[in-house]
C-alpha cells in the first residue's frame, strides 16, 4: 500500500449471524487503476463492494478512500464522498417510476442540484456516449433489452464523472457480443474519466478484457493478486481451476451428487 | 428432539414482536427526522397525494355511499320497533362521521395503498434500486418514505371528508327516497346532531390512520428480502398491521375524545 492509493481495505470482516462472508479483506487500489475482483458466488465480493459503498457494515477493520477512513465518517460525510462514486449495478437497478434520461440525470439532480434542463442535456451526451439515441431517453425502463439497460446503468454509472466506479458483475445475463460491447464501453469511458474502478465478476473474459490488475476471492479473503498478465501463471491452484472452470480441484462447489 | 415448551414459545413470541415494534419506532423516528431536515421533495409529495388520494376517491366514495345507505335502513328497522324511525339522520351522521367514515376509509385505504407501498419499496429493495438512490447519494428515507408519509398524513383527512358527506348523503338518499323520511327534516335532523368535536375527531383520527398506512407500507416493504416472495410477505404483512394499527388506534382515540361523555 503506497501513499497514492485511492481505495485502501484493511482487515475488513463482517459476518452475518453465524455464516463469516469476509474474513480478512486487505486490498488497495492506486488512483486510475482498475481492479478486477474475480471469484464464485457467495465468495463475499459483493459484500466487499457494498461495504466500501457504506451500504453494509462491515463487523471490523478500516476502509479509506483517499486516505480517509469512512468507516467513522458520519451520514452527511459519507453521502458527501459517494458524490465521488459511480456504480452499475448487477441488474441496473434502473428506477422504474423514471424515464431512462431521468435516472442518467438522477445523480446531477438530486446529489448535485445541478438545473433539470442541463441535468437532461449531460444524460443525453452520456446517452450517446455509450451508443444509445437521445429518443431512448424519453422511455421507460421496462421498454429496454438487458444490454440496453446495462448501457444505460452505465451512463448513470458515468454521468457525475465520478473519480471511483465499481461495476458489480456487467456483463452477467448478456449474450458474448453485447458483454464485449459493454466491456469495450468500460474500457472506454474509465479511461477518459482516469477513473479509479473495482469490478466484481466471474466473468473471465471481461476480467481480462478491463483489468489492470486481477484478485481472487475465496472464502471471504483475498488468496490472490497479481496483474492481468499474470494470472495464468499464478502458480495457485485456486486461480488455475477458477480462470479455467474446472469442476474438480480445491474449489469444492456444494454440489449434492445423484 | 427437544419437546415443544409452550412457555419459551410465547417469550420467543414476545421478544419478537417487541424487537419488532423497536425496529419500527426506529423507522419512524428516522423519517419524521427527514421531515424537518432538508431536501424536501414536495414534487414526490405532490405526487404521493394524487397517488395516494385521487386514485382512492373511487373506493373512498362507493364504501362511503352503500355503508350510509345500509346504516339508514337498519336504524329505521331497529328504530321502527320503537316508533323511533326519526333518529335515522341523527344516528347515520355520528356513526359516519364518528366512526365508519374514518375507520372503514382508512381500512380502505389501507389495502390500497400500503399494500402497494409495500410491494414498491419491496421491489425497490430486492432490484437494488434503494442501494442505488444511496450510491447517487440520495438519502432513500428522504426520497421514499417522508414524501409518502406526509402525502398519507395530509391525503387521509381529506378523503374522510369526502367519505363522509358521501356516507350522509347515502343514508340520505335511502332516508327520503326508500324509507319516505322529508328530506328538508333529515337534512335539519343531520346538521343539528352533528357536533364540530365529531368532525375534528374523524379528522384526527383519518391523519393518524394516514400515518399508520404509510408507515406500515413504507416498513414492510423497505425492509423486504427474499425475492418475489419476500414481496409478497411484505405487502401482505403491511396490510395485516396497517389494519390492527388503525383499529387500534381508533379505539384509542374514541376513548381519549369520547371517553369522559356520559
Amino acid at each position: 500500500m503506497s501513499g497514492l492509493d485511492k481505495i485502501v481495505l484493511k482487515d475488513v470482516h463482517k459476518s452475518f449471524g453465524p455464516k463469516t462472508v469476509l474474513k480478512s479483506i486487505n486490498l488497495a487500489v492506486p488512483a486510475g487503476q482498475s481492479l478486477v475482483v474475480i471469484g464464485g458466488s457467495g465468495t463475499g465480493k459483493s459484500v466487499m463492494l457494498k461495504s466500501v459503498l457504506g451500504l453494509i457494515k462491515p463487523d471490523a477493520g478500516e476502509i479509506m478512500i483517499d486516505g480517509e477512513n469512512v468507516l467513522t465518517m458520519s451520514r452527511s460525510e459519507r453521502r458527501e464522498v459517494l458524490t465521488r462514486f459511480g456504480m452499475l449495478f448487477q441488474g441496473a437497478a434502473l428506477f422504474d417510476s423514471l424515464p431512462v434520461w431521468e435516472n442518467v440525470a438522477f445523480g446531477l439532480i438530486q446529489g448535485k442540484g445541478m438545473d433539470r434542463k442541463e441535468a437532461q442535456d449531460i444524460a443525453i451526451e452520456k446517452l450517446r456516449r455509450v451508443g444509445l439515441s437521445p429518443d431512448v431517453g424519453n422511455l421507460s425502463p421496462s421498454e429496454l433489452s438487458g444490454g440496453m439497460q446495462k448501457r444505460v446503468g452505465l451512463a448513470r454509472a458515468i454521468a457525475a464523472e465520478p473519480e471511483i466506479i465499481f461495476f458489480d458483475e456487467p456483463t452477467t445475463g448478456l449474450d458474448p457480443i453485447m458483454a464485449d460491447v459493454i466491456n469495450d464501453l468500460i474500457v472506454e469511458c474509465v479511461k477518459d474519466l482516469g477513473a479509479t474502478t473495482i469490478s466484481i465478476t466471474h466473468d473471465m473474459a471481461s476480467a481480462r478484457k478491463i483489468a489492470d490488475r486481477i484478485a481472487m476471492i475465496y472464502h471471504g479473503e483475498i488468496i490472490w493478486e497479481g496483474t492481468r498478465d499474470e494470472i495464468d501463471r499464478s502458480g495457485n491452484d485456486y486461480v488455475d481451476q477458477f480462470i479455467h472452470g474446472r469442476a474438480h480441484g480445491p474449489i469444492q462447489m456444494e454440489v449434492l451428487k445423484p | 428432539m427437544r419437546p415443544f415448551n409452550p412457555f419459551a414459545a410465547i417469550g420467543r413470541m414476545v421478544l419478537g414482536t417487541l424487537a419488532e415494534l423497536g425496529r419500527l419506532s426506529l423507522f419512524a423516528g428516522q423519517a419524521l427526522g427527514g421531515l424537518v431536515n432538508p431536501p424536501i421533495y414536495w414534487r414526490l409529495i405532490l405526487q404521493q397525494m394524487w397517488v395516494i388520494g385521487y386514485n382512492s376517491l373511487p373506493v373512498i366514495g362507493l364504501t362511503a355511499l352503500f355503508t350510509g345507505a345500509a346504516l339508514a335502513q337498519q336504524i329505521y328497522v331497529g328504530g321502527s320497533r320503537f316508533n323511533a324511525e326519526s333518529v335515522v339522520p341523527g344516528v347515520v351522521v355520528i356513526a359516519i362521521v364518528r366512526e365508519l367514515g374514518p375507520v372503514l376509509g382508512g381500512l380502505m385505504v389501507a389495502g390500497r395503498v400500503s399494500s402497494a407501498m409495500a410491494a414498491e419499496l419491496g421491489t425497490m429493495r430486492v432490484t437494488e434500486q434503494i442501494d442505488a438512490l444511496t450510491t447517487l447519494s440520495t438519502d432513500p428515507f428522504k426520497y421514499l418514505i417522508v414524501p409518502r408519509l406526509v402525502a398519507a398524513v395530509v391525503t387521509l383527512p381529506m378523503l374522510v371528508l369526502i367519505a363522509n358527506i358521501i356516507g350522509v348523503l347515502g343514508g340520505y338518499i335511502i332516508g327520503t327516497g326508500r324509507l319516505g323520511l322529508n328530506p328538508g327534516t333529515y337534512l335539519q335532523v343531520t346538521v343539528d346532531f352533528l357536533e364540530k368535536s365529531d368532525v375534528y375527531s374523524s379528522l384526527v383520527k383519518a391523519a393518524v390512520f394516514g400515518f399508520f398506512i404509510a408507515l406500515m407500507g413504507s416498513y414492510h416493504g423497505y425492509f423486504s428480502r427474499g425475492g418475489a416472495q419476500g414481496v409478497g410477505k411484505a405487502t401482505t404483512n403491511a396490510v395485516v398491521s396497517a389494519f390492527i394499527a388503525i383499529l387500534l388506534s381508533n379505539l384509542i382515540i374514541t376513548v381519549i375524545v369520547f371517553g369522559g361523555r356520559g
